[in-house]
């Protein structure tokens, strides 16, 4: 037991094995052989902003190609290969993460644990991620192209009609698993072992709890998709015949295979984002979250369901009914807990001391938007009509409902949250202010039109479309392009807060609770080097 | 303080990963048996069934369509010879298809089945079909393949059409009785 008596002390334990120095090296090497949460946290985050905007770029080409119907700008086969890595960049590069580094940063500080339980396995998950994706993008650049069978890499489009690049996807989704798995992994044994005392499962913040349920499904399945791809790469590559009829095998099974890995995954990119948001509400309603307990067994009933609901993405392959039935009520079941945690929100707002920071602006804005995606993800659940809905733009605005406002939101929201506590100044108020109000004018034109023009029945994944469309994809359009220039805004924001500011207290926001608060702002390099005591 | 023992968490989650890997590959055969079992994937049966169900019940017709198709690969004319017929459940009946090799070279194929809706499959009787085996055609050979069926008189009342569609795919290169012979190449 070290002898060092207050939590917030500038240097490490000097007999604490897991620090091998007191003050980082300068340069590159402080961050390439970095062990330490905080340092993590910002990689991981800085990578997520990196790959949002590079996902972003891949967007706005594939609306300025829709500006008009026609063929303008790019061939059908390179609009195949955007709207495919658009989706991989910004599920495994933006979403994922930047959820990852929110967890490195904070679970520590939030459990009062000096660091992550396995610090080197850290370094290596976050380190293998730039080569994937560069294998990725390079794969673009390559003669034949890049993936272009979607995201959702569908057999055989991905198994016999693709180009020479797909062992390159295939790899870089492997190593994309690797990370998150260490990643999952690292936080699991973070929060079961390193909790300080006092810290029982029930007193954790919100945000422990959702990445906790997160990371378990993350390592159940993950290596599933692991399995998918190396399936389409001996199918491809090695004359196996998981997926190809000709030799016993069936195209439908890569489906069931990979909606059971793809529903989780949904909930992978959300609860993270359910957590942040019982986090903001309560500190600018200035309550305590309403209904605590009812918000952890919200979250794990949604993420064990999501194992039961993988084939309402396919009701049109050919499903018996009875089948099709299951699917159907397990999906709209999914909407009692999410209709409690909504429900647990407005509560907690309900006669608060609000206030309307920045932060708490994204997450009414989450709590509104993600709303809208679900009740749209209610109406595609339904059997008969997701016959009418499927593949349309419909779907598009749905899971762009619950993606960008709802897990994008998020993150972004726990950006302002957060920042004051890791860069010592506050942000500027106003810049955040303009941020918020553009991203969310322009974010609701780029995806409200789309639920039209998909129920009208304009069909997702083409570069071209049907004239009665036009009026609405170029509204569309534009709103894509406000959006992706809001973005700057936000870009503009972190670096000017990073550089300066405002010094922000410890508790940052006066309604803030949580241990993560009790330290400076910015916090020491080496927090919690002793446990601090949770009453 | 005493550093919390990582090790056997940490073992306990590597093999859950390892376990979901596995199960990833596991849900191969789960699918088939479940597929067999429930007829959902629209698969006939590759056996031959033999003629006890085939009790013939006149009250009910049910239209059988059917579709044959090569590979987009696959260089073969492959037709039915009708398009479709009305039988009455247990009613034995042979139909034909229509294939010729246009290539130079000797091919073999197989012909897959799908039947639509998938759970009409389990009671779609194959009696003998040229499914049950690959169909190896000389250059310029043209081939008339039989199909004998019945429909199961247990057919659940909700289904009046069947569907029978076919794939031929090449198998030449994956075939001992081409070894030696000139091999027609389709694509890769």
């Amino acid at each position: 037991m070290s002898t060092i008596s207050t939590d917030t002390h500038q240097h490490a334990g000097p007999h604490d094995a897991d620090h091998g120095h007191h003050h980082p090296p300068a340069g590159f090497k402080r961050w390439f052989y970095t062990t330490n949460h905080k340092d993590i946290g910002t990689l991981y985050l800085l990578f997520a902003l990196t790959m949002f905007f590079i996902g972003g770029l891949m967007a706005m080409v594939i609306r300025a190609e829709l500006f008009q119907p026609g063929l303008q700008l790019v061939q059908p086969d390179f609009f195949n290969q955007m709207t495919t890595v658009h989706g991989l960049i910004m599920v495994f590069g933006a979403v994922m993460p930047a959820f990852t580094g929110l967890a490195n940063w904070l679970i520590p500080m939030m459990i009062g644990a000096p660091d992550m339980a396995l610090p080197r396995m850290n370094n290596w998950s976050f380190w293998i991620l730039p080569f994937a994706f560069a294998i990725l993008l390079m794969s673009l650049f390559m003669e034949g192209g890049g993936p272009g069978f979607g995201w959702t890499f569908y057999a055989p489009l991905s198994t016999k009609y693709s180009g020479d690049s797909t062992a390159l996807f295939v790899f870089s989704v492997h190593i994309m698993g690797i990370s998150s798995i260490m990643g999952a992994i690292n936080v699991i044994v973070t929060i079961f072992n390193l909790r300080a005392p006092g810290m029982t499962w029930m007193k954790m913040p919100l945000f422990v709890w959702t990445w906790l349920i997160t990371a378990f499904l993350l390592i159940a399945v993950m290596p599933v998709l692991a399995g998918t791809v190396t399936m389409v790469l001996t199918d491809k590559y090695f004359g196996t015949s998981f997926f190809d009829a000709a030799g016993g095998g069936d195209p439908v099974l890569f489906q069931h295979i990979f909606w059971f890995f793809g529903h989780p995954e949904v909930y992978i990119m959300i609860l993270p984002a359910f957590g942040i948001v019982s986090s903001i509400v309560p500190t600018f309603s200035r309550k305590p979250l309403f209904g605590y307990a009812s918000m952890v067994y919200a979250t794990s009933s949604i993420a064990l369901l999501s194992f039961l609901v993988w084939a309402h993405h396919m009701f049109t392959t050919g499903m018996p009914v009875f089948a099709e039935l299951f699917f159907m009520y397990c999906t709209m079941l999914i909407a009692v807990p999410t209709g409690v945690k909504v429900f647990n929100w407005v509560a907690t707002m309900w006669r608060g001391a609000l206030t309307f920071e920045v932060p708490m602006m994204f997450a009414i804005a989450f709590i509104v938007l993600f709303t809208i995606g679900g009740f749209s993800g209610l109406m595609l659940a339904i059997t008969p009509a997701d016959f009418q809905y499927h593949d349309t733009y419909f779907v598009v605005a749905h899971f762009h409902y619950v993606l960008v406002t709802g897990a994008i939101f998020s993150i972004i929201a726990a950006a302002y949250y957060w920042l004051p506590k890791w860069t010592g100044h506050m942000y500027d108020e106003t810049l955040g202010q303009w941020h918020f109000w553009c991203s969310l004018i322009s974010v609701n034109l780029l995806f409200f039109p789309m639920h039209f023009v998909g129920l009208a029945g304009m069909p997702r994944r083409i570069p071209d479309y049907a004239l009665q469309f036009a009026d609405f994809n170029a509204l569309i359009s534009i709103g894509g392009f406000a959006f992706g220039l809001s973005q700057l805004l936000f870009l503009w924001v972190i670096v000017k807060c990073i550089n300066g500011g405002k010094p922000a207290t410890n508790q940052v926001w006066e309604g803030a609770e949580g241990l993560e608060w009790q330290l400076t702002s910015p916090p020491p390099y080496h927090s919690f080097t002793t446990p601090p005591d949770v009453k | 303080m005493q550093a919390p023992d990582h090790l056997p968490l940490l073992r306990k989650l590597l093999i859950i990963t390892v376990l979901m890997f596995g199960f990833g590959f596991a849900l191969v055969p789960l699918y088939d048996v479940f597929c067999d079992l429930t007829g959902l994937n629209g698969k006939t049966s590759t056996m031959a069934a033999t003629a006890d169900r085939a009790i013939k019940d006149q009250q009910r017709t049910i239209t059988i369509e059917f579709l044959a198709k090569p590979d987009p690969k696959m260089p073969w004319r492959f037709e039915p010879e009708i398009r479709q017929i009305q039988v009455h459940p247990g009613e034995i009946k042979v139909v034909h298809y229509a294939a010729e090799n246009p290539t130079s070279a000797l091919m073999v194929a197989q012909a897959v089945p799908s039947v639509s809706p998938g759970q009409a499959a389990l009671y779609f009787n194959k009696m003998e079909c040229f499914c049950f085996q690959r169909q190896t055609l000389k250059a310029g050979e043209k081939l008339m393949m039989p199909l004998q069926f019945y429909v199961d008189p247990a057919l659940p009342e909700q289904f009046s059409t069947i569907t029978l569609s076919y794939t031929m795919y090449d198998v030449t290169q994956h075939s001992p009785a081409a070894t030696g012979a000139a091999v027609y190449q389709t694509g890769k």
